[in-house]
């Protein structure tokens, strides 16, 4: 059985006009750690909200654990955490007091999961008597993160729980909840970082409210259909322009320190042939070279191809 | 149970961190009572009259000194200048203008009959209505001084007149404050209740806790009472220490049974507190639950009977007014604090509130469920 199971939700806001999910089926297995992708306003959190019970879909069902997300909506409360994108504990609360309150809400107390959350709280508990408005981002970040779990939770919705936080702090996090996942917890965790999407084991990428892909990062990754160059000159404004109007060009884009690029046909002596045309336009210190796409390139191209679509 | 009782030391222990809240809660009530009894005070003294006198006569000296030693006046001109008196109005030196004619001690002998001018400087109409009705009553007594002196000797006996005497029952002193302080505190109860209320649950959905709150098991009517308790127990609070500033400061005592006073708050607070959930359903942050609850206060004050009596307002207005809880509240506390009235007495009241708190409050529930 399926830790999460969604069947063709669509959710709709300002009477219809705003369509923020649809038609969204998906599965996630027990114990998986899965990975919800997508730019801001894509539909993460209101996917999130409809599996934590928070929001009712217009259409479709869903199961958390088996249980009905509306049908069920109390069993469903007593066996996930949910841990949402805006910080939602007491901030006048101290991080003691909060993890307490949630504790008893869940008729349990902190020493009974203790276990859980060790990892994770003996980092805060210097600060245990600090008030939670206080801690920075990070430290709330593990401060939600214990209070999400300290009901042992068979189901871990984290809504985007490291944006706003330092890049130490991210890699952190990603490596509590690695720990979590061999306690057999299903995680369900949405970012708009591309990077972290390699560190799940599948995932989804939503935009605009639908799903252009679902599977592990390796599969995204090997899908892609072309081959990618990386290009490289001095003057990166000026080939950027330039790489624009080249005849055989298929997609170009700045990506790190170079233009990933690829082409209409890809024809043996590309690069030769780029490298003449570049240098007509006056460009020095050409560099071409062949690249193995990242889940980042897949992510664009997956994104621009939906756009371009819907455009036509 | 339980989970109420984590959730109530949770609620006390916000409220006692809160800085800015617990003044509002404790010491804004105090002041209040200490300042605007003093302040709200509808004792007409000191209008300015500027006499314009045409006759300079014996009479018109004996008139004059009348309304000075009224203890109401301050003459503020005296003079044969109409034109000067009004100036004086225009610049805001005097209230009211009284003219008296040529001739007036002679026509008033003479002819038995004599008529004087009065204007009154309407913008403030308290100071100019009332200052007006009082100088009437000066001149009215003086006509009788005058009338009496002249026609006794020569028709004795003849002239009956009608002497009155005043009781007030309940405020035998017609002590404003009297009147007043039981209404403010009323006024306090309702400030507290709903509008620390309303905020309280609103800062709850605006800061996003109710979304933490809301996937765990708790039961919304937990959530519901675990937030009214805290504050019908402060309404509670403060509505004694209104009291005690009452009894020691302005020494009201309540005639009536204080038993019967906390019976009628502890339902009133109910219907207010229903009141200030109902505005936070409606609201999605902190500032739009104060401007509604800001909104409805102005009404509950300027409608409830606190400054003006129910009795004078037009039919829609007195409609209007009864459908506020807070003027049966104004109503009963009067009744109980000034003239004793027992159980019986407030008993429409006392069912009117059970009907707001029901009423209020299932409506609250109702709006509170269907948005989330």
């Amino acid at each position: 059985m399926s830790a999460i199971k969604i069947e063709h939700i669509t959710k709709t806001y300002d009477k219809g006009n705003v369509t923020a999910l649809n038609d969204i089926s998906l599965e996630v297995a027990k114990g998986e750690l899965f990975g919800l992708i997508g730019p801001d306003g894509a539909g993460k959190s209101s996917l999130f909200r409809i599996l934590t019970t928070l929001l009712i879909a217009d259409k479709g069902t869903a199961t958390v654990d088996g249980f009905d997300v509306v049908k069920d909506y109390k069993q469903i409360r007593g066996c996930v955490g949910y841990m949402p994108g805006k910080f939602s504990l007491y901030q006048d609360l101290t991080v003691e007091e909060n993890l307490t309150f949630f504790a008893s809400l869940f008729g349990t107390s902190i020493s009974e999961n203790y276990d859980l959350i060790k990892d994770i709280y003996v980092q805060i508990e210097p600060f245990k008597t600090r008030r939670a408005g206080k801690l920075s981002g990070g430290m709330k970040q593990k401060l939600a993160l214990c209070c999400a779990l300290i009901h042992k939770p068979t189901v871990l919705f984290l809504d985007e729980p490291t944006t706003g936080v330092d890049a130490v702090s991210r890699k952190e996090f990603w490596e509590m909840l690695k720990r979590l996942k061999e306690q057999q917890i299903t995680i369900m965790v949405s970012t708009p970082y591309m990077d972290e999407a390699n560190l799940c084991e599948r995932i989804a990428l939503i935009q605009n409210g639908e799903l252009l892909s679902v599977d592990t990062p390796e599969k995204i990754v090997a899908s892609y259909p072309q081959q990618l160059y990386a290009v490289k000159a001095d003057n990166m404004h000026k080939i950027l322009n330039d790489v624009r109007f080249y005849e055989n060009l298929q997609s170009v884009y700045a990506f790190g320190e170079y233009l990933h690029t690829t082409f209409k046909n890809d024809e043996a002596q590309i690069e030769s042939k780029l490298t003449a045309y570049l240098q007509q336009k006056n460009n020095s210190g050409i560099e071409i070279k062949k690249i193995e796409p990242t889940i980042e390139d897949s992510f664009i191209r997956l994104m621009t191809e939906a756009s371009l679509i819907k455009q036509h | 149970m339980r989970t109420l009782k984590f959730l109530l030391r949770k609620e006390f222990k916000q409220i006692f961190r809160d800085k800015g809240l617990l003044p509002l809660i404790f010491i804004m009530p105090m002041i209040q009572l200490l300042v605007m009894p003093l302040a709200a005070n509808f004792d007409v003294k000191n209008v300015n009259v500027a006499i314009v006198d045409h006759d300079h006569s014996t009479y018109t000296q004996q008139l004059v000194n009348k309304i000075g030693a009224s203890g109401y006046f301050r003459i503020a001109n005296y003079s044969d200048s109409y034109k000067e008196a009004l100036h004086l109005v225009e610049h805001e030196k005097a209230d009211i203008i009284l003219e008296i004619p040529q001739n007036f001690e002679r026509n008033l002998i003479r002819e038995n009959n004599q008529k004087v001018f009065l204007a009154a400087d309407a913008i403030n109409g308290v100071k100019g209505s009332i200052g007006s009705a009082y100088l009437t009553t000066v001149l009215t007594d003086f006509n009788s001084d005058v009338r009496l002196k002249w026609v006794q000797p020569q028709r004795l006996g003849a002239v009956s007149t009608i002497g009155i005497d005043y009781s007030n029952w309940f405020n035998p002193l017609m002590d404003y404050h009297k009147f007043m302080v039981p209404a403010i505190l009323a006024l306090l109860v309702t400030m507290v209740g709903g509008f620390v209320a309303a905020l309280n649950i609103v800062r709850e959905k605006e800061i996003g806790t109710i979304e933490q709150i809301n996937v765990t098991p708790i039961k919304k009517w937990e959530f519901i009472l675990g937030k009214m308790i805290p504050f019908w127990l402060i309404g509670i609070f403060d509505f004694t220490l209104g009291l005690l500033i009452a009894r020691f400061v302005y020494g009201i005592i309540p005639v009536g049974s204080i038993a019967t006073l906390y019976l009628f708050v502890s339902v009133y607070m109910i219907a207010l507190l229903g009141f200030g959930l109902l505005v936070s359903t409606y609201s999605s942050n902190q500032l739009q639950a104060m401007f509604v609850a800001f909104f409805f206060m102005m009404i509950f004050i300027l409608m409830s009977g606190l400054f003006s009596p129910v009795e004078n307002m037009p039919q829609w207005a007195k409609v209007i007014s009864n459908l506020t809880p807070v003027t049966h509240f104004v109503e009963v506390m009067r009744m109980i604090v000034l003239k004793g009235s027992t159980f019986a007495n407030i008993k429409k009241q006392f069912f009117i509130e059970i009907i707001f708190a029901v009423v209020l409050n299932s409506w609250a529930i109702w709006n509170y469920r269907k948005t989330s």
